[in-house]
């Protein structure tokens, strides 16, 4: 705003003919206050004469008032009309506007005051809440699959193809990349503690077995929990916020049928064949690597690979993927379908999702760990 | 298209900058919105030509026409949010396209926008949303703040027992009367409706109507509005733009503009619709 009309305050002595007054002018709307900070000196002026009655108030020489230049004063009298106040004839609308709100309060807002141990209750009650939701999905997803198996012609074929070409087909670039980058890792600093005791050529064994069995299916789930997973909650969010879900329902199509199924489906087809594309991707990241560090060769290291993994081991990895990909599905959908139709929810929903299926999925890995304990080895 | 060759580009002469001296002309008796020699294209799809339309301070200016004629994007290209192919769109005597951000900043403070769907922050409470606009600002002390944002809520006939509701909990009508308090948060001398009844039901818009009548009496705003809903048009504009055939084809108060003879015009008001709203206009002209 043009500073040509500073709002200002002209304060006369209490000697003067009229008694102690204060005289206005300029123009005082929200822009002339707020340029420069104009209203920090006004609030200065104004502060000592706060409550003070024997002031004789004169607003007519303002060329421009508005209801935040009048709240402005109003506040300085202490929310009451003062006794001796001269306004101008378009001025008298602000104040008895304001006058009309001037009593108005804020709700209280009631803190929240809960104890640590009461956080900690509800925590659990949450924790519950989602795991009973989870299983009622899972549920739902199971009847499902039996449905599509008895009328295997009338299943969400389109859909669970589209699934596979996202979260499989668009996959391959990524996961091809971080595995083999993860195998090259891998065998460089392998080769240097084998190296230390002559142990060179059990690389092959230390790495076909930690990529097979552990590292491949993990950094494909990883992948594909951070890809898909938060699309499909992001999907699944913005269908509610759009009612497309609502729309759904009303034409009779089932969301688990028709959105969830096919997703933890292609999943569970898509995640095997990601997990043996990794495997790949590694092993020869760790090839290449071996060559140049232990010069090692790509044909020695083929043939040493079905000796030293056992086939287990890639079966192990193939389970892996199949349930890591449906448990990625499983709780990607479960977050979405709890998104409420605002932003922030949205976003938290999908940050919860991917958070929780790659926790999900490396607590998955453990009880595989474990169940599988002694199975593969020679 | 060969009507192209002769359209003169970009910086017509048209569009030289009123003042130039970075003041806007928000007391003078300038139109207020300027519209000059518009194009716009999207695609190979032309929806303006040549358009050429002037607000005037203090006016209620509604622009109709049958869908696709570009109302909603001519709205957006006086707020700069969209721009055209050339042409030249001035607000307060500042050409919006050529206006440096900083101009820019300041003339966005100088009006205030409704959208259609309302576009509330829906992260924030009703009360943060109406007082998002001043604490932009910076400078204002919360405390005026919590008073201006309740005398602001009253305006539209919202009680401060709403004020801590979020969006997504609020009714169309209380969305509409939200967007519209915040809208006015920093009291804009140029306030844009975007079918701002739309989605109301009649009781609820006919409540909106008298309170954008009164707000528009009390503050002296000047209101640029896109409406289909006639009961609406009529009761609140002082003037009216019919855009068809990529052209404003008739501009002026109801009772004109009604009666120039273009097929749309004879649709759109002339149809049964048209003449029940016209009746009870009429009918209320009357009771007065």
């Amino acid at each position: 705003m043009p500073t040509s009309h500073t709002p200002t305050l002209t304060l006369t002595e209490a000697g003067s003919r009229q008694g102690a007054g204060v005289v206005a002018s300029g123009t005082w709307q929200v822009h002339a206050l707020a340029h420069d900070n104009a209203i920090k000196a006004i609030n200065a002026q104004l502060k000592p004469l706060q409550g003070d009655t024997g002031v004789h108030w004169d607003l007519s020489q303002i060329d421009s008032l508005d209801h935040i230049g009048a709240q402005l004063f109003w506040n300085a009298w202490g929310k009451t009309r003062p006794q001796q106040l001269t306004l101008s004839a378009g001025q008298e609308e602000f104040f008895r506007r304001i006058e009309e709100t001037g009593t108005l309060e804020l709700p209280s807002t009631r803190a929240n005051r809960l104890t640590l141990v009461m956080k900690l209750g509800m925590a659990v009650l949450l924790f519950l809440e989602h795991l009973k939701g989870f299983i009622a999905l899972v549920g739902q997803v199971t009847q499902d699959i039996f449905r599509f198996a008895r009328h295997p012609l009338r299943g969400p074929w389109r859909e669970i193809s589209a699934n596979i070409f996202h979260a499989g087909f668009q996959a391959l670039g990524i996961t091809a990349l971080v595995g083999f980058l993860i195998g090259v890792v891998l065998s460089y600093l392998s080769a240097q503690q084998l190296r230390a005791f002559g142990g060179d050529i059990y690389l092959v064994n230390l790495l076909g077995m930690s990529v097979i069995r552990e590292l491949g299916p993990l950094l494909a789930a990883i992948l594909v929990a951070g890809r898909s997973g938060s699309s499909i909650t992001a999907q699944l969010g913005v269908m509610r916020v759009t009612e497309e879900l609502d729309a759904m329902l009303v034409m009779g199509i089932s969301h688990g049928f028709r959105l969830i199924m096919p997703k933890v489906v292609a999943l569970a087809i898509c995640m095997p064949l990601l997990v043996i594309w990794t495997d790949t991707a590694a092993l020869i990241g760790g090839m290449v690597a071996a060559k140049t560090e232990l010069n090692l060769s790509a044909r020695y290291f083929i043939q040493k690979l079905p000796d030293a993994v056992p086939l287990a081991n890639y079966m192990i990895g193939l389970g892996k993927g199949v349930v890591f990909g449906m448990l990625i599905a499983l709780i990607s959908c479960h977050f979405g379908l709890r998104i409420k139709a605002n932003t922030e929810s949205l976003g938290r929903g999908t940050t919860t999702a991917v958070v929780t299926a790659i926790t999900v999925v490396i607590l998955a890995d453990a009880v595989f760990a474990i169940v599988f304990n002694g199975v593969g080895y020679r | 298209m060969n009507a192209d060759s002769d359209i003169k580009e970009d910086n017509a002469p048209a569009c030289a900058t009123g003042s130039g001296d970075g003041q806007f002309d928000l007391h003078g008796h300038a139109p207020v919105v300027e519209i000059s020699n518009l194009w716009t294209k999207f695609g190979r799809t032309v929806v303006h030509q040549d358009l050429n339309l002037e607000i005037e301070r203090g006016e209620i200016l509604s622009i109709v026409g049958g869908s696709g004629t570009g109302k909603t994007v001519l709205l957006r290209q006086m707020l700069g949010l969209e721009h055209p192919a050339r042409g030249c769109v001035k607000v307060f005597g500042e050409d919006i396209n050529q206006a440096s951000s900083e101009q820019l900043q300041q003339l966005r403070n100088h009006w205030g926008m409704l959208f259609q769907e309302g576009a509330l922050y829906s992260a924030l409470n009703v009360f943060d949303n109406v007082a998002q606009p001043m604490r932009e600002l910076r400078v204002l002390p919360e405390e005026l703040i919590r008073d201006a944002v309740l005398l602001k809520m009253n305006m539209v006939g919202l009680g401060p027992e709403h004020a801590l509701k979020m969006p997504s909990d609020l009714s169309g009508g209380m969305v509409k009367r939200v967007a519209l308090a915040r809208a006015l948060a920093l009291e804009p001398k140029l306030l844009f409706l975007d079918e701002p009844t739309a989605g109301l039901d009649p009781d609820l818009s006919e409540s909106f109507v008298s309170l954008i009548q009164s707000l528009h009496r009390e503050l002296g705003l000047t209101v640029v509005m896109v409406t289909h809903d006639l009961d609406t048009l009529f009761a609140l504009s002082s003037r009216i733009a019919v855009l068809a055939e990529k052209h404003v084809i008739a501009l002026g108060p109801t009772s004109e503009v009604i009666k120039v003879d273009h097929p749309f015009i004879k649709q759109f008001f002339l149809g049964d619709r048209g003449k029940r709203a016209l009746a009870v206009l009429d009918e209320k002209k009357t009771e007065k």
